[in-house]
């Protein structure tokens, strides 16, 4: 009887139960190839309806089409951040070895959407700004991002004992996010920016036309999903390497 | 606390404490740059500002691997966590006598270099307010960059990588304050940022240092 009235209570915390290896290799696996397919499906659709079927804007001409893809990566790349500070959090409070696995699986997959954020930027500011590169609000405090990105995974690799580098990287991760925003505001002070303002608000004011926010809408849930593919699959190997390393202790301890 | 912060002075500025080695590299430093950028004197005092804050950060970083090295390797550091001093007071007092022996001096030298790169009258004071004011975040930041690395063999390079993006808003409210203050322009909000920086990283920062000597002590 009192395994009965026991199991309604442990679903209650049903999202610690992926926090079990197990689990979540179990439903990652299975969830993998449909999030990955809807990623290739959402990327495929939004971003040759943005480059072939939208009209070119009448100052920018076609280079504004490079809005579907910097934007998303952008956005990305920041919300990365947001994530492995959720997942230190976690792992710091519950000890749970998948989120800080994830963190880790994070890192990467956000430096490179800073860098195409960075290069895209770059390849659009040479025709409209006539610069490569500005030192920009905006630009300086990705570039910034950037840099803690990689002292993050640096800090990673540098140290040999997994869990000593996930309790590390997760206290540098923030304090490092706490210094991250005291520098986007620093560098809103250093100097005023060349860049434009937010391209999408959740308000229905858009400052983009219809036209070209639909097929971007498409593309950043497409960039989403990207990511959450991407850091499954980093996480799940993860996971598999640290099988592999406590079966080889095993074997060798015997 | 007072007896560890008198050990630490002791061990920085005896003999092999490396205690002048920040000042001669900032020396260098400044003596390089007139050679890299031109001897132009209108150049030299608009970059002086700048040159002097970014070189008194290099020169800081320098020391920061030593604040818990030597006392990880011969085992101090250990007796330090246990004692009945918190960690975390530990971690301030050596970022204090960090900041006595290496960002003092530094800051009393500024201005003596800032003569070297024609810095405008009016910005002398100004820089030195800057630096004392804004020197202790530096230390206090990079002793938590050194708990981060203390078990490490080769921690200095990679401490280099994770301290600097972490001074990005001192240099900047530091430096536009010695620039502001060159210019004979009003100083007063980046000096309260700069203050409030350093305020609030010598409150906060010995936690996460603490936290990240305890895990590397494990």
């Amino acid at each position: 009887m009192q395994r009965n009235t026991g199991a309604p209570i442990s679903r209650v915390m049903s999202l610690w139960e992926y926090a079990n290896p197990k689990k979540f290799m179990q439903v990652s696996g299975a969830v993998l190839p449909w999030v990955g397919g809807l990623a290739a499906a959402c990327l495929a659709i939004g971003l040759s309806w943005g480059f072939f079927f939208t009209p070119d804007d009448f100052r920018q001409g076609s280079t504004v089409k490079i809005i579907y893809i910097h934007v998303p990566a952008a956005l990305m790349g920041i919300n990365a951040w947001l994530m492995m500070l959720v997942t230190s959090l976690i792992w710091l409070v519950r000890r749970h070895h998948v989120s800080a696995l994830a963190a880790k699986a994070a890192a990467p997959v956000g430096l490179v959407m800073t860098v195409i954020a960075l290069a895209t930027g770059a390849i659009w500011g040479q025709p409209m700004w006539g610069t490569w590169w500005a030192w920009d609000p905006r630009l300086t405090s990705f570039l910034i991002l950037g840099l803690f990105y990689l002292g993050y995974i640096a800090l990673w690799s540098a140290i040999d004992n997994p869990d000593t580098a996930a309790d590390l990287t997760a206290v540098l991760c923030l304090v490092g996010s706490v210094f991250a925003l005291l520098s986007r505001y620093a560098v809103l002070f250093w100097n005023q920016g060349l860049h434009q303002g937010a391209s999408l608000t959740v308000t229905q004011d858009n400052p983009i036309s219809d036209v070209f926010y639909w097929p971007l809408v498409t593309s950043i849930s497409g960039f989403v999903l990207l990511f959450l593919t991407l850091v499954l699959i980093r996480t799940r190997t993860e996971i598999r390497r640290r099988r592999l390393q406590a079966l080889l202790n095993r074997e060798r301890r015997t | 606390m007072i007896a560890l912060l008198r050990r630490d002075m002791a061990v920085a500025t005896r003999a092999g404490g490396g205690f002048g080695l920040g000042l001669a590299f900032f020396l260098v430093m400044v003596v390089l740059v007139p050679l890299s950028v031109g001897p132009d004197t209108g150049v030299l005092s608009r970059i002086a500002p700048g040159i002097l804050w970014l070189g008194a950060l290099l020169a800081c970083l320098l020391s920061l691997d030593r604040i818990f090295a030597l006392d990880f390797e011969d085992g101090s550091l250990d007796l330090l966590a246990t004692a009945p001093l918190p960690l975390e007071g530990a971690v301030a007092i050596k970022a204090l006598a960090h900041w006595l022996t290496t960002g003092l001096p530094l800051t009393l030298m500024a201005p003596l270099l800032g003569v070297l790169l024609n810095l405008p009258v009016p910005g002398y004071g100004w820089l030195l307010v800057s630096l004392a004011l804004g020197t202790p975040a530096l230390s206090v930041i990079g002793a938590f960059g050194a708990a981060l690395t203390v078990g490490l063999r080769r921690g200095g390079l990679l401490l280099s990588l994770l301290v600097l993006p972490l001074y990005v808003p001192t240099l900047i409210f530091g430096a536009e304050v010695a620039r502001r203050g060159a210019e004979g322009m009003p100083v007063a909000t980046p000096l309260a940022l700069l203050a409030g920086i350093s305020l609030g990283c010598a409150a906060l920062i010995p936690f996460a240092a603490a936290a990240a000597l305890r895990v590397n002590l494990r």
